[in-house]
């Protein structure tokens, strides 16, 4: 599969973002085809290693490309136009990237009680029970679609239109880390404490942004992310030690 | 090397250039607010310019320097003293051990860069000695320094060597080289600025009116501002037509026009990522500019074409980099 950028498929369009990073528009909604033009054309880029790129920021629909003005080679424009020609290079050269097989991440969560307080509430909503959300939210395949907002928040796609619960209309000032939540058409888990107004459902032992791993940010774009149910005592146990 | 942090001053923070290639995991690149001021006064010591300073807003720090030190104060004006007697800014400046380091009143600018010979050293997290105070990493533990602190800095390079035999006077509290960063090379600071802007991605859609209040209007940097971001007081601004908006990927520098109508200018610490309209980006040799606002200053909006400035991107990292040289001639080896 290649994408011929030249051909029937979505432009991709290059706009600055001010004068030391480029954005590379690949679409315009959050679904799996977009999510992987965006991979592709953020390792096509990384592969490319072109003089003065600095990193790739894949988003929903785009990639952004930071650079350092300073490294990309003189031509006869600004850096700015130096650097879209390599780019659009690149993009010409488009093919799709059949790579790794995506990586399973089988996520544990305690739902309900003093870990879910608006469990109940989305239940409602839905005129659903408690144990129907749960069904419904474990029962997904849930996609990374980027990783932003703070450090390891991973954004998923996915989630049953069935329990899609808009946010609270007054978010926490202080939501901890671990908690699991339902935010519109998305779902997701709070890597560390922060204000938010996710609807939250359960929480999980697992860290989701551990310094001391070797592997700080635990999901990345591209992972599949599954949630299964435990109870109390499994996720006390399950706690790592202090 | 090292010294002890007696007061630590408002919200002190050790800070270098920030994390490179961590956005993708959703980490703030971060790093130094001016980071011209810290680059040169990194320059100054004989550090490389990516050494971890520390970086005081508004109410400075006191430091005891415990040994011998070469250190250098940039950026705002913040009433470095010794001993009662004013310390100059950009110069290099030799300290005597047992030397205090204090802080007075934000004179001019809202934050001072201390840089030590050697530079600071403290673990680094995501390849980053910064400090991250929203994530809490980084730096003196993810916090700001108080009182009791001890730092330690790594060997200093062989010009801090030499300017250190030049300078040295036993006896005296501190010597400040007679040789400085030309008044050219340093950034404009003001209480009422002119920042220049490139158009951003969704410049075109605001309403014609919103336009030329952007450029028209002074803004007032508001109190709800900090290392993530700047609220700016002002006339609202609004969109054409209202907009529904991925997050995309954004930097500082970035403008987001959120729904409010009052935009924010994205500093060192912004996220990664963001969902509101992007109107303008400043250009990046006017970031100390901003940098060295307060809450309540002033600053009005220029647009100036890309390619513009780009060239003032690289006059001034020229500049730099002639600093660099002209110190390394003078101290460097042979």
């Amino acid at each position: 599969m290649t994408f011929d950028t030249s051909g029937p498929n979505i432009p991709m369009r290059l706009t600055a973002l001010g004068d030391r990073a480029i954005t590379i528009t690949v679409g315009s909604s959050i679904d799996e085809p977009t999510r992987q033009r965006v991979h592709a054309v953020a390792t096509a880029i990384d592969d490319a290693q072109i003089a003065g790129v600095v990193e790739t920021v894949p988003a929903f629909a785009s990639v952004t490309v930071h650079y350092d003005p300073t490294r990309v080679p003189a031509g006869a424009g600004s850096p700015h136009a130096t650097l879209a020609a390599s780019l659009e290079a690149v993009l010409r050269d488009l093919r799709s990237n059949d790579g790794a097989p995506a990586r399973i991440v089988d996520i544990p969560v305690c739902y309900g009680g003093d870990f879910g307080p608006d469990l109940d509430d989305v239940a409602r909503q839905h005129a659903m029970s408690p144990d129907d959300v749960v069904r419904l939210h474990t029962a997904g395949e849930y996609r990374v679609f980027m990783v932003g907002f703070m450090p390891g928040f991973a954004y998923l796609g996915g989630l049953a239109e069935a329990i899609a619960t808009p946010r609270r209309s007054s978010p926490r000032t202080a939501v901890p880390a671990g908690a699991v939540g339902i935010g519109g058409s998305q779902t997701g888990v709070y890597p560390m404490e922060s204000p938010g107004g996710w609807n939250l459902i359960g929480r999980t032992p697992v860290k989701i942004f551990d310094l001391r791993r070797e592997r700080q940010t635990l999901l990345s774009t591209g992972d599949v992310v599954r949630f299964h149910a435990i109870s109390l005592a499994e996720y006390r146990a399950r706690l790592a030690p202090a | 090397m090292s010294a002890r942090v007696v007061t630590g001053g408002l919200q002190t923070t050790i800070q270098d250039l920030g994390r490179v290639g961590h956005q993708r995991q959703g980490v703030p690149v971060g790093g130094a607010m001016d980071r011209i001021a810290m680059r040169l006064a990194n320059l100054l010591v004989g550090n490389p310019e990516e050494a971890a300073c520390l970086e005081a807003p508004l109410i400075g720090p006191a430091v005891t320097f415990d040994e011998e030190m070469l250190i250098a104060i940039t950026g705002g004006d913040l009433e470095p003293t010794i001993d009662g007697h004013p310390v100059p800014l950009w110069h290099a400046i030799w300290v005597e051990p047992g030397t205090t380091l204090r802080f007075g009143r934000a004179k001019l600018g809202a934050r001072a860069y201390l840089a030590v010979a050697g530079g600071i050293d403290v673990a680094p997290v995501f390849e980053s000695r910064s400090t991250y105070l929203r994530g809490a990493f980084g730096g003196c533990e993810g916090r700001a320094l108080k009182s009791g602190d001890v730092l330690h800095a790594s060997p200093r390079s062989a010009i801090a060597d030499r300017l250190c035999a030049a300078l040295r006077a036993p006896g005296r509290r501190f010597v400040a080289a007679r040789w400085s960063i030309s008044t050219g090379v340093r950034p404009a600071y003001g209480d009422d600025v002119l920042v220049r802007v490139v158009a951003g991605a969704h410049y075109d859609e605001l309403r014609t009116e919103a336009r030329s209040a952007f450029f028209d209007a002074t803004f007032r940097v508001s109190t709800s501002s900090d290392r993530m971001g700047y609220r700016l007081d002002g006339p609202s601004l609004a969109l054409a037509r209202p907009l529904e908006l991925l997050s995309e990927g954004v930097t500082f520098g970035t403008v987001q026009l959120p729904p409010g109508g009052s935009p924010i200018v994205l500093m060192a610490d912004a996220q990664t990522t963001g969902g509101y309209p992007r109107i303008a980006e400043v250009a990046s040799v006017d970031l100390p500019l901003l940098a060295q606002l307060k809450p309540g200053d002033r600053l009005r909006f220029r647009l100036v074409a890309l390619d513009h400035a780009q060239g003032e991107y690289l006059a001034r990292e020229a500049d730099i980099a002639q600093a660099r040289a002209a110190i390394a001639f003078r101290y460097g080896r042979g």
